[in-house]
């Protein structure tokens, strides 16, 4: 093959990797806003918890990697709860405005209540044995093919719970009415909350694979990745659950392309242009549907 | 005896010459504090913040709290006006001979960033609610990120040796000039036409107000003050770098406004104040300052345990004092509510902000 193919099968190679890791927290935001209609501004710092979560696993108790994904997932799992019981439930009936900054005031809290407990940036032990294969030029490295297989696997997962089983139909249900769906025996807490569950559970996954990807992790690393992963979620429509992974490869692959023409300290600029041309373009997304004002 | 103060205290409240009296102290205290050090340079600091935090909130207020949009973009609108003053006063305007040029300075900075609120009042015009916060949280990214790339204005290194510019008068002087604008703004027929399009947008254009117009007027306006109070920080801190002006300063700002209360100025004052007074009582000198006069055995294994480390938990502390405030005060100290000397007297019988809190939640929460 020559070389141009193989340098482009490569940057796609990245591309999926990077997509795969915002795929799984723009699941959260989108179940969530699809449900509550409420932007989650705090589920960028749990997926940071999560990445903790894994380090502390690993480094404390030496576990090796399955334990260490599914525990960090459990853990981030019940901290989506937890938020959501203590912070969210009670403003459920409150403006809008209300639930958006109490989720940034939970972001804020979450970091610097990490800052404080671990200043310093921390190092993951490394997980998984990293061997390399070549095939014609194209370097995949076992991190990379658990970063991919593991993010579709879970992704195939969650469309599986969410189309086909009942917990599943309630979700949707919920976010299709919310006055008449518990009038049909269905318990709306409970739903929201596995929601929240589902959500932060698939962000403490991102978090043990970002970990691995990228072994230096500290307190403010949920920001940015966060929000980037709120762009996928806006891209592909926010409330659709394939539109957030469709938008999750979009940007993974704007990402990479950025950094292979421009200098990298151009890449946040062009992600946040997109979101903005596209929101005043296509406000409901790629795959989202036109939302029609009624009076 | 009660009834007699009482009704001497409204006649003082309603006496056509209390804002005048009050402006002239405020401006006599204002140059007197430096010039005799009345107080000490730490204090004057902090009134110097708390007069360009009460610009901030003030003017976040009247996008968040009275046109009820949710921006975060207020940050960005400082940096710009920040940029903007100090590359004035350090590269083009001899400031150093002619010290009158730096009220110039601020004020082509807030001009500027008046120009760039624009860009979030077009797409104001269709966007509306989370999606609106979204465009105002991108124009924030796009501003701090190209500030990262411009190597001229020192990109992520940020810009150091400004002249200390800023003082006392300065500050009172923009803060009551700013606030004046904002509230004859707040009670003018476009200001009618902000609380109207909180309440129901299509209503509002329906009863013939120019939405576009009115969402244009009080854009700018807000990101006028915020570049203004940029302009005033940077010459106060004297050094300036894309990492000061992040989200979390935006975050700052929105504690003030939703601490003091939403559409209500005096509000925005009361909580730019307390936000700024808690912040440095929670530093671990000032506290340790504060607490000695307790008796040694209680204070110092206070101050070992506790105080020491109060520089790192107090920015837990602020976010946590947010999450309670909206857990269980959502109107803040003044929401919807206004100090009677703000209110013009024609409006005092026919108070304009007396609707129900639970009105501004007109539900654009359409399904999907």
């Amino acid at each position: 093959m020559s070389e141009g193919i193989i340098y482009w099968l490569q940057q796609a190679l990245n591309a999926l990797q990077l997509g795969s890791i915002y795929a799984l927290i723009a699941l959260g935001y989108t179940m969530v806003y699809g449900i509550l209609t409420m932007i989650n501004f705090a589920h960028g710092d749990v997926f940071m918890i999560g990445a903790f979560f894994c380090f502390l696993l690993s480094s404390t108790l030496n576990l090796t990697f399955v334990p260490t994904l599914l525990l960090t997932m459990i853990g981030t799992a019940i901290l989506g709860v937890l938020i959501e019981r203590l912070a969210y439930k009670p403003l459920r009936q409150a403006p809008r405005v209300s639930a958006i900054i109490t989720a940034l005031g939970v972001g804020m809290f979450l970091e610097n209540f990490t800052l404080a407990l671990a200043p310093y940036p921390k190092h993951i032990p490394m997980l998984l044995e990293n061997v390399t294969w070549n095939f014609y030029g194209i370097t995949l490295s076992s991190i990379q093919l658990v970063i991919i297989s593991l993010s579709l696997g879970l992704m195939l997962l969650l469309d599986y719970i969410v189309q086909r089983t009942t917990i599943g139909m309630a979700m949707r249900a919920i976010s299709w009415d919310k006055t008449f769906v518990p009038l049909m025996g269905i318990p709306v807490d409970f739903i929201i909350s596995i929601t929240f569950a589902i959500g932060a559970g698939l962000a403490g996954a991102a978090g043990t694979m970002y970990a691995l990807a990228y072994p230096v992790i500290d307190p403010y690393m949920g920001i940015m990745v966060g929000w980037k992963a709120f762009i996928c979620a806006v891209v592909g429509g926010i409330g659709n659950i394939r539109g957030a992974m469709a938008g999750a490869f979009i940007l993974g692959t704007v990402e990479i392309m950025v950094v292979a023409f421009f200098p990298s300290t151009f890449r946040d600029f062009v992600a946040f242009t997109l979101l903005m041309v596209l929101i005043m373009v296509r406000p409901y997304g790629i795959l989202g549907k036109p939302r029609i004002q009624k009076v | 005896m009660m009834v007699l103060l009482k009704q001497r205290w409204d006649a003082l409240l309603e006496s056509a010459w209390l804002v005048p009296l009050l402006l002239v102290i405020g401006f006599g205290l204002a140059f007197a504090i430096p010039e005799y050090h009345l107080l000490s340079v730490y204090i004057q600091l902090i009134l110097m913040y708390i007069g360009i935090n009460i610009i901030l909130a003030t003017s976040l207020n009247l996008v968040n709290g009275y046109m009820g949009e949710f921006s975060l973009a207020h940050a960005g609108f400082m940096a710009v006006g920040a940029y903007t003053s100090v590359l004035l006063t350090m590269k083009v305007f001899p400031v150093a001979d002619f010290p009158f040029l730096f009220p110039c300075a601020v004020l082509i900075g807030g001009l500027v960033a008046a120009l760039l609120g624009m860009i979030v009042a077009i797409p104001s015009f269709k966007v509306r609610g989370d999606y609106l916060a979204i465009i105002t949280l991108a124009f924030l990214m796009i501003v701090k990120s190209m500030i990262e790339n411009i190597d001229a204005i020192g990109g992520p290194r940020g810009m150091s040796g400004i002249m200390k510019l800023t003082t006392l008068p300065w500050v009172f002087f923009w803060a009551t000039t700013l606030l004046w604008m904002i509230r004859n703004f707040i009670y003018s027929k476009y200001g009618r036409g902000v609380l109207a399009i909180r309440e129901d947008e299509i209503a509002s254009d329906l009863m013939s107000v120019n939405t576009q117009q009115v969402k244009f007027f009080a854009f700018m306006l807000s990101s006028f003050c915020a570049g203004i109070a940029g302009a005033l920080f940077a010459h106060l801190l004297q050094f300036i770098s894309p990492r000061i002006f992040d989200i979390t300063k935006s975050t700052d700002i929105l504690i003030m406004v939703y601490l003091g209360g939403i559409a209500s100025i005096g509000g925005s004052i009361l909580g730019a104040t307390i936000f700024t007074v808690l912040l440095e009582i929670l530093r671990p000198s000032t506290m340790a300052a504060l607490l000695s006069w307790l008796p040694p055995f209680i204070f110092t294994p206070l101050n070992d345990y506790v105080i020491s480390h109060l520089g790192i938990w107090r920015m837990v502390i602020m976010p946590l004092i947010l999450i309670l405030v909206m857990l269980y005060w959502p109107r803040g100290i003044m929401g919807l509510r206004e100090f009677r000397g703000f209110i013009p007297r024609r409006d005092k019988q026919v108070h304009p902000h007396n609707f129900l809190h639970e009105a501004t939640n007109n539900d654009n929460s359409d399904r999907q």
